[in-house]
């Protein structure tokens, strides 16, 4: 049986934080079995604003819906990275991205900082990516679930002519991601 | 929406609509307000699909009105809102109760009174759903804590208002309606599905729109269609005219009520968690169950006596059920996003009511397991 796995996504309106959050918890469900529940604040916040999006994974099923203290923390923005580090469960992971977050290792997590955004703005010079390169980085880190789920879940709600440039953005974020798993 | 196996990953919102769906809605029409604006948004792709009509109306009061009149003419209709929305449909709510109209009615709550708190959570609008229309009436609301109860009770509650022929109120909550999580669309023939029950008085001859068969059920018969017959929200006889007689007044009334109150454990729909030995009860709905059962499950694992009774009919209220469940325990804990409206039932409803306490949280968070825990430990005579 799988640990329970608590995750914050945060960043800023815009970034395709929530989006990525939603792929990630509909393929545990739907191309893996497993249970998942997502939520996110609802607010003012716009693009720009601060946004978190929770996701709970689990075999077995889940209850109370809101991530309390999550063992994985995603932030890509200083902002968000400073309001949400405090909560991380003690031991767990916080994924950033390099350009957009200075890390202060305060808090007791293994911080694991990634040029997604520039690998992206790189290799497809297209930042609508960015997210998915993210997600490719965290299953790559986590394992936590296979890329192929993701895809299926990409394939069914994305046009076909944006297809490459989403799979290419995983599979390097995937890469990035796979190198600092232990 | 991405469907694999029949397995779907959708928002409280989308279980209601895919329930309505299944349950066979004709017609929608509806104001959008969050944080039922979804189950708007969801249906307008999905009811065309099927041959059905979407409307958006110009406000909450016209949405009332017109799923009263697309009722009457034969169709299943529902209407989505929350609080100031709910507000403002109360009167012609109350016109659907006296003519005896089925009809589904969704409050996603969120803060209030008033405008309140749009964005966030709250379990408020229990009375409002019981008494916000005037004058002494029945109503069914049911509620649920996960996406498939939500589709589950939506089917029900589209069977209720056919078979009561009343307002049926899905009373949903923020956290229910927005969270995403796993749905299973039942086959069809899954689950039973109630159809209109029409008259089989034959075209030319007269007949009686208010005049029960000898089981107490009313026929309908389309309006427009092949009777002529008066709808009215005025006290009427048989022929639905008007009417003060005093003794038709007052079966009228008897009846509004009889109908529901005398079918109240028919109507009654809960869930139970380790109740068999329970020391401790906790009774809850909605998104605040989730709470509940997740903090009454890891007490059991430390060897608490603990269970949860989940109420997913809330009117009429199932107070001998609800008596008879917590008969042996310490203590009774109501947990809800209110100032305490569905406690004041179970204090009424149980042998002790000095036993009954509230856990509440009503700052638009979702109450929270230890929220909960708190307030056992105190019971329990233990440190907080």
């Amino acid at each position: 049986m799988m640990e329970r796995s608590r995750l914050v996504f945060s960043g800023s309106g815009g970034q395709g934080v929530i989006t990525a959050s939603i792929i990630l918890a509909e393929a545990a469900v739907i191309y893996e079995n497993k249970n998942a529940i997502q939520s996110q604040s609802y607010g003012a916040a716009a693009r720009g604003g601060s946004t978190r999006s929770d996701v709970i994974i689990d075999d077995t099923e889940i209850f109370f819906p809101k991530v309390v203290q999550p063992n994985i923390l995603i932030s890509l923005t200083q902002e968000s990275y400073h309001k949400f580090a405090a909560i991380i469960r003690p031991g767990g992971l916080l994924l950033v991205d390099s350009k957009y977050v200075k890390v202060e290792t305060k808090v007791d997590a293994r911080h694991i900082a990634l040029p997604m955004y520039d690998t992206v703005m790189k290799k497809i010079g297209k930042p609508i990516v960015f997210n998915i390169c993210v997600l490719g980085a965290l299953i790559g880190v986590s394992e936590l679930i296979k890329p192929e789920s993701i895809l299926k879940v990409l394939e069914t709600t994305i046009p076909e002519d944006f297809m490459d440039m989403n799979k290419k953005a995983l599979d390097l974020g995937f890469e990035m991601g796979e190198k600092e798993r232990r | 929406m991405n469907n694999r196996n029949n397995i779907t990953f959708v928002q409280g919102n989308e279980a209601c609509v895919e329930g309505a769906i299944y349950a066979g809605l004709d017609f929608f029409a509806g104001y959008p307000i969050t944080p039922s604006t979804e189950i708007a948004e969801h249906l307008a792709s999905r009811l065309p699909q099927k041959g059905g009509k979407f409307i958006q109306m110009e406000d909450e009061i016209a949405s009332m009105a017109a799923i009263i009149g697309a009722s009457l003419t034969g169709n299943k209709v529902m209407t989505a809102t929350s609080g100031p929305g709910f507000s403002l449909k109360q009167e012609a709510l109350g016109y659907a109760c006296m003519a005896e109209i089925p009809c589904v009615i969704a409050n996603v709550q969120r803060g209030g009174p008033s405008t309140g708190n749009p964005t966030h959570v709250s379990q408020g609008d229990v009375n409002q759903a019981r008494w916000g229309t005037h004058g002494d009436h029945a109503i069914i609301a049911l509620t649920a804590s996960n996406h498939q109860d939500v589709f589950n009770i939506t089917v029900q509650a589209f069977n209720l208002a056919e078979t009561y022929r009343t307002p049926v109120i899905l009373l949903l909550d923020e956290v229910i309606g927005h969270m995403r999580e796993k749905l299973v669309i039942p086959e069809p023939g899954d689950l039973p599905v109630v159809e209109r029950l029409r008259t089989s008085v034959k075209k030319g001859v007269d007949y009686h729109p208010y005049l029960p068969r000898e089981d107490g059920r009313l026929p309908m018969s389309d309006f427009g269609g092949e009777h002529r017959y008066n709808v009215t929200g005025l006290f009427h006889d048989m022929w639905g005219f008007p009417s003060n007689d005093p003794k038709v007044v007052s079966e009228l009334l008897r009846h509004l009520i009889d109908k529901i109150e005398t079918n109240v454990n028919e109507i009654a729909m809960y869930k139970e968690y380790w109740l068999d030995d329970a020391d401790y009860i906790l009774i809850s709905y909605g998104s605040s169950a989730r709470s509940a059962i997740h903090m009454a499950r890891n007490r059991r694992a430390r060897g608490v006596k603990i269970g949860v009774l989940e109420l997913q009919t809330l009117w009429p209220f199932p107070a001998e059920m609800v008596r008879e469940k917590c008969a042996g325990a310490k203590a009774v804990i109501v947990v809800e996003m209110n100032m305490g409206q569905v406690v004041t039932q179970v204090k009424n409803a149980v042998d002790n009511p000095h036993t009954v306490f509230l856990a509440n949280r009503v700052d638009g968070e979702l109450i929270s397991p230890s929220d909960i825990k708190t307030l056992l430990r105190m019971i329990q005579g233990k440190g907080v």
